[in-house]
């Protein structure tokens, strides 16, 4: 592995400044009578917020900022000292207890309360439980978008149009009365336009992944890369040219031939490509990267990178049907598809970027992502041959990470594909 | 003679196996691994040789000569490391008692250490006259064990020697005497240990072959929790899960199913019909159910770890219990004696506990497959092998299932197997 300068990209010094002046918007909001929206990452619907002049805050990016920045063990000790026991979730208990030391957001400035929360259910039922708990702290309005469960794969005419029904009826309204301002469709059809441009770039960026040396990771580094669209930037001018400016630097390095940047340089040399299943572990993330980096593993793609939206299947969002897009890309999210679904996305990954094998991080405090990944491991080994290794941790609960655990699975892990590459000579033992 | 070693740094015990060029076993060593796992596995590798040279003795023997004189010079062998680690102890605890006793009772102190670790030597002297008896292969256990007895003894008699004051020496200056590197290499005593047997002129040249063999490693694979503090190359590393995959395999070419309960893990893992790891299972960061709880019921109802097995065998009611957690173990147990239960019946329940875990494992690496291959400190224990059996056949139906007397072996034996592959 090449030992490089630390040499930060045009997109990451973008990056940074699209979150720093965001964050300190955020903090101004109140005194410049800036209305504010909370809302999940899954289903997030950002051009429709920010057509009413409003900011959105994502409390799932705040708690996994807050595990980066090593703040969410006290802050899990705070929601556990007013209640909330050990296996709720984590990023619940993160975000009530930053709520709780002063709501200083991850970059440290601190965060408005909400004027609205609103909550788009695609498939964790934990966020309803989350709001209802925001809403005892904030005393605010909530509006509930609820996304049907693609339960069979697919979702019926109908299911559109309740979304499109809901959109109309009831989030719209709840936006036009906390904002003060009118629905403007063209103006959200602009966004619209804008958040498609940046989806084009953001699937380029993700299927270069196919490239040999991939010249991205598919999992540590595309959670940088997927960032922007997740949060408050879908539908921005911003949005476009961090993308614009990405793409550029990816194409560059496919062209030449070199591998991803990483904790400890560039990792051109890849043993094994890998697909992963599974949010990351945000407390040790620099750390569990390494465990693969080590190895010289390079993830090609992961499925956690499209809980926000599942863009390099094909899906943009189209200006011409602003609001039956909306629907269709909630309803695409990862978070929202059934178990066959996410077998057949992960079997999908494994044959069209070349795995070498497949890792499920399994989180402790997640059911909604966890429960059934036994029988993915099962059934996507069984479609593709290609073996799979299931680790366990945690998204913000420090507690949950046993590093010599978590690295003996994954080293045992990487020397099983290495010994079946190899095959093995016939062994006897005489005593 | 060409050979490679495998070591296997577990959390609890460090083992070490020697193999020739055509993969049979020369010697195989163990030692508790005493939160020093350099020294540990330097002993355990020593171990090994001094049981590799122990079979070149064997070999060389002559039809004339029974095996159980070479057992005999054996025993003489283990009984000759034992005095010297005795002596070493002595001299560690007899140094604490100037550095720290009050000066007014130091010759008490020394007379009390003459007459217990001279007790512990003479009652050695009758054990290796008398017929073996299992127990401990550690000093620590064998000598601790019975300078609590003695000391107790000492310590009744009255005056400034108190029992507490005896067990602090001890527990400062074992962990002192284990941490020190020792003279116990063969030809470190086989000498006295022949003089004790007698020379037979045939023994002796035997014996002198052994010595003089050249058993160069021309490769050392390591493996367990503690081999990255092993100063090999990565290349010489494998991963346990690996080791006793490949070493299950060797000793049962039909296994499909390996499961290893060890000190602080459990794993549960299928392998292919060259001994490749296909797929596993292990705990997570939770030790619960593994071999270490056992030690702590062990401490708990003050027996030693390889009492407990044959005493829940005695069992004629299996108490139900779902807690395997360690933390609480002690209390749980104390719960249960308070309310009247058998030990026998607690501990048959606390065995079925562990395996229940076990099985979870199991099914979820793909459950039990033909052969199955029990391996680990724990596959020696008879009651944790009965509820594997009874839980195997329930969930399963029936299968062959496969235990080595030499089961807490397997993972340095696929390490010793890895390095094999090294220099074939």
């Amino acid at each position: 592995m090449a030992q490089q300068a630390v040499l930060k990209d045009r997109s990451m010094v973008l990056q940074k400044e699209m979150i720093a002046s965001h964050f300190a918007r955020l903090e101004k909001a109140p005194e410049n009578h800036e209305p504010v929206v909370y809302t999940f990452v899954p289903g997030n619907l950002t051009e429709l917020i920010r057509s009413f002049g409003a900011l959105p805050v994502l409390p799932e990016i705040n708690a996994l900022q807050s595990g980066m920045r090593k703040l969410s063990g006290d802050f899990i000790a705070e929601a556990e000292r007013a209640g909330h026991a050990e296996d709720v979730c984590a990023y619940v208990k993160c975000d009530i207890g930053m709520a709780r030391s002063g709501n200083i957001g991850p970059s440290g400035t601190k965060l408005p309360k909400p004027d609205l929360l609103l909550l788009s259910y695609t498939g964790c039922y934990t966020f309803m439980k989350w709001f209802e708990l925001l809403r005892e702290e904030y005393d605010c309005p909530t509006v509930l978008f609820h996304v049907p469960y693609q339960g069979d794969g697919m979702l019926e005419p109908e299911h559109r149009q309740y979304m499109i029904r809901q959109l109309r009826e009831e989030v719209i309204p709840a936006l036009e009365r906390v904002t003060g301002r009118a629905y403007d469709e063209e103006r959200l059809r602009e966004n619209l336009v804008l958040a498609a441009r940046a989806e084009d770039d953001l699937s380029a960026v993700l299927q270069s992944a196919k490239h040999k040396p991939s010249p991205i990771d598919g999992y540590f580094g595309t959670v940088y890369y997927v960032g922007p669209i997740f949060s408050a930037f879908r539908g921005t001018s911003e949005g476009v040219e961090y993308y614009r400016a990405l793409r550029q630097e990816v194409e560059a390095r496919v062209a030449a031939g070199l591998g991803p940047i990483v904790p400890d340089g560039s990792l051109d040399e890849q043993r094994y490509r890998l697909v992963v299943e599974g949010p990351p572990s945000w407390t040790h993330f620099r750390d569990f990267w390494k465990m693969f980096t080590d190895e010289k593993a390079v993830v090609v793609a992961s499925t956690y990178t499209k809980v926000g939206g599942t863009y390099d299947f094909g899906f943009r969002h189209d200006p011409r049907d602003p609001l039956g897009t909306l629907a269709d890309y909630c309803s695409g999210c990862y978070t929202n598809l059934n178990l066959p679904s996410r077998i057949e996305m992960i079997s999908r990954y494994i044959r069209e970027y070349e795995a070498d094998g497949f890792v499920i991080n399994s989180i402790k405090s997640c059911n909604s992502f966890s429960a059934g990944q036994l029988m993915i491991l099962r059934e996507v080994e069984k479609r593709t041959g290609v073996p799979g290794a299931f680790i366990e941790s945690d998204l913000v609960d420090p507690r949950y990470f046993s590093q010599a655990n978590i690295k003996n699975r994954l080293e045992s892990y990487f020397q099983m594909i290495e010994s079946r590459r190899r095959g093995a000579p016939r062994e006897a033992v005489v005593a | 003679m060409s050979c490679v070693v495998g070591i296997d740094l577990g959390s609890t015990t460090t083992k070490a196996v020697v193999l020739d060029q055509d993969g049979t076993i020369l010697g195989r060593g163990i030692t508790n691994s005493r939160s020093n796992y350099d020294l540990a596995a330097t002993v355990a590798r020593t171990e090994a040789f001094i049981n590799a040279r122990f079979g070149l003795i064997q070999q060389q023997a002559p039809d004339a000569m029974t095996s159980s004189v070479v057992q005999r010079l054996r025993r003489a062998f283990i009984l000759e490391q034992f005095l010297h680690q005795l002596r070493r102890l002595r001299e560690l605890m007899e140094e604490e008692v100037e550095r720290s006793a009050p000066p007014a009772i130091h010759s008490a102190l020394r007379g009390a250490l003459e007459d217990i670790c001279q007790a512990i030597a003479e009652e050695e002297e009758l054990r290796f006259k008398a017929p073996p008896a299992p127990r401990s292969d550690f000093f620590r256990d064998t000598a601790g064990s019975a300078f609590m007895r003695l000391g107790a003894q000492v310590a009744e008699r009255g005056g400034e020697v108190t029992f507490d004051r005896l067990l602090g020496l001890y527990d400062k200056c074992i962990i002192r005497a284990e941490n020190e590197p020792l003279d116990l290499d063969f030809r470190d005593h086989i000498g006295d240990a022949l003089e004790r047997v007698g020379k037979a002129g045939s023994l002796a040249e035997a014996v002198e072959f052994a010595a003089t063999t050249d058993l160069t490693p021309t490769a050392v694979v390591g493996t367990g929790y503690g081999r990255a503090r092993l100063p090999f190359p990565k290349e010489q590393i494998r991963s346990e899960i690996l080791c006793h995959g490949l070493g299950a395999h060797a000793l049962f070419p039909q296994t499909r199913t390996v499961l290893d309960i060890g000190g602080q893990d459990t794993k549960a893992i299928q392998v292919d019909p060259d001994g490749i790891v296909t797929s596993f299972q292990m705990n997570d960061r939770c030790a619960a159910g593994c071999g270490r709880y056992l030690g702590y019921i062990a401490d708990e109802m003050n027996l030693g770890l390889h009492e407990l097995g044959p005493l829940a065998e005695q069992s004629k009611r299996t108490v139900k219990i779902n807690s395997t957690c360690t933390v609480f173990a002690g209390a749980e147990l104390r719960e249960l004696l308070s309310l009247g239960q058998k030990r026998e019946d607690i501990l048959a329940g606390l065995h079925r506990a562990i395996v229940l875990r076990a099985m979870s494992l199991l099914a979820r690496s793909g459950g039990v497959s033909d052969e199955f291959t029990f391996t680990g400190g724990v596959a020696k224990n008879p009651a944790a092998v009965r509820a594997i059996r009874e839980l195997v056949d329930e969930n399963y139906g029936a299968r062959t299932i496969n235990i080595s007397a030499d089961s807490i072996y397997t993972g340095a034996l696929g390490a010793a197997l890895f390095a094999k592959r090294m220099v074939t």
